[in-house]
């Protein structure tokens, strides 16, 4: 159910963009996709690494477990530097070829 | 036909958050505060609520309830003689298995927002899904019962990291279960440093009056802020 709400929520993204053209992506999420500009398409996905930033001393990590606190200092101000991205970067549309009046 | 690359570069969550800042805004017109109220199915959200609803000082409290299907908790809060909506979820693939800012939305015309000042949105019973879709809520409060194991926070990150406060459930059962609170509490620690909890039981009433303080607190704007 899960990965269900986050495809929807990606065609969803993708029908706002497309404005009715046909989208190529690449991904399993057909089930979702069908009926929707995204049908036949397939998803690249692009996974990012989190990391990790200590306010209070810069410290920098990345995440393997799940473990917020700092390695370094110890402190709690931990702020995500990367990893919760959750973006539509780009679409790819099929449009009609513009012919150049002779 | 030919292939045109269209950059976006969007949050694909991005439609439910704006929903959820328009369901904010009704909230805050109308004066009333909202919690999230989120654990795994049978970890006691609704005998928590039952314990508190109709006896916070000078806050009338209204409850929203998600659930997949039926009304069997709802039908027990209206016995507290307080406003309940229910919100059932199972129109679509079996039923959706979180609230989404939307369906939040669809229910707040039969919200009676005028005579309460804090709305509880009882979300249905998942670890996973819920901590993804904000609602439009002040504070997001999670339950964790003692009967589900010290590991929770480290397999359910996002759930322990996105709320307020995390109520640990079911205390009065500890003599009889081989669960170590000291590492449930430390992997708390772990994953969300610093986030205030609450060792509390339903069924005893203990640890109960400091949860309907924080509650109050949050009712009348003190405490803290999604």
């Amino acid at each position: 159910m899960h990965e269900l709400s986050l495809s929807s929520a990606i065609v969803a993204t993708v029908e706002k963009h497309a404005t009715g053209r046909r989208v190529t992506l690449e991904f399993y999420f057909e089930f979702v996709a069908r009926g929707s500009v995204c049908e036949g398409a397939t998803l690249e996905q692009e996974l990012i690494a989190p990391a990790l930033r200590c306010t209070p001393c810069g410290r920098e990590w990345t995440l393997e477990e799940p473990i917020f606190r700092c390695p370094s200092c110890g402190g709690s101000e931990v702020t995500v530097a990367a990893g919760n991205e959750f973006e539509v970067e780009s679409i790819e549309v099929e449009e009609e070829a513009c012919i150049a009046p002779r | 036909m030919h292939r045109t690359k269209v950059t976006v570069v969007e949050e694909a969550l991005d439609a439910n958050n704006t929903i959820a800042a328009a369901n904010r805004m009704d909230f805050d017109r109308a004066g009333v505060k909202v919690v999230n109220f989120m654990s795994a199915p049978g970890a006691g959200k609704t005998t928590l609520l039952e314990a508190v609803a109709a006896s916070l000082p000078d806050v009338r409290v209204g409850v929203l309830e998600g659930d997949v299907q039926g009304s069997l908790d709802a039908d027990r809060l209206a016995a507290l003689h307080i406003p309940v909506v229910q919100l059932n979820t199972d129109s679509g693939f079996g039923g959706e298995c979180h609230l989404d800012a939307n369906m939040v939305r669809s229910a707040i015309p039969a919200l009676p927002l005028d005579e309460i000042d804090l709305l509880i949105v009882e979300n249905v019973g998942n670890l996973v899904c819920p901590a993804e879709f904000r609602i439009g809520e002040d504070a997001r409060i999670m339950v964790s019962s003692v009967t589900e194991g010290e590991d929770k926070p480290l397999k359910y990150p996002l759930m322990f990291r996105t709320c307020e406060l995390v109520l640990v459930n079911k205390i009065d059962l500890l003599a009889h279960l081989d669960f170590d609170l000291d590492r449930l509490l430390y992997n708390v620690d772990q994953v969300h440093p610093d986030v205030e909890r609450m060792l509390v039981s339903a069924r005893t009433g203990e640890g109960i009056d400091a949860w309907r303080d924080w509650l109050a607190r949050i009712a009348v704007g003190e405490a803290v802020t999604v």
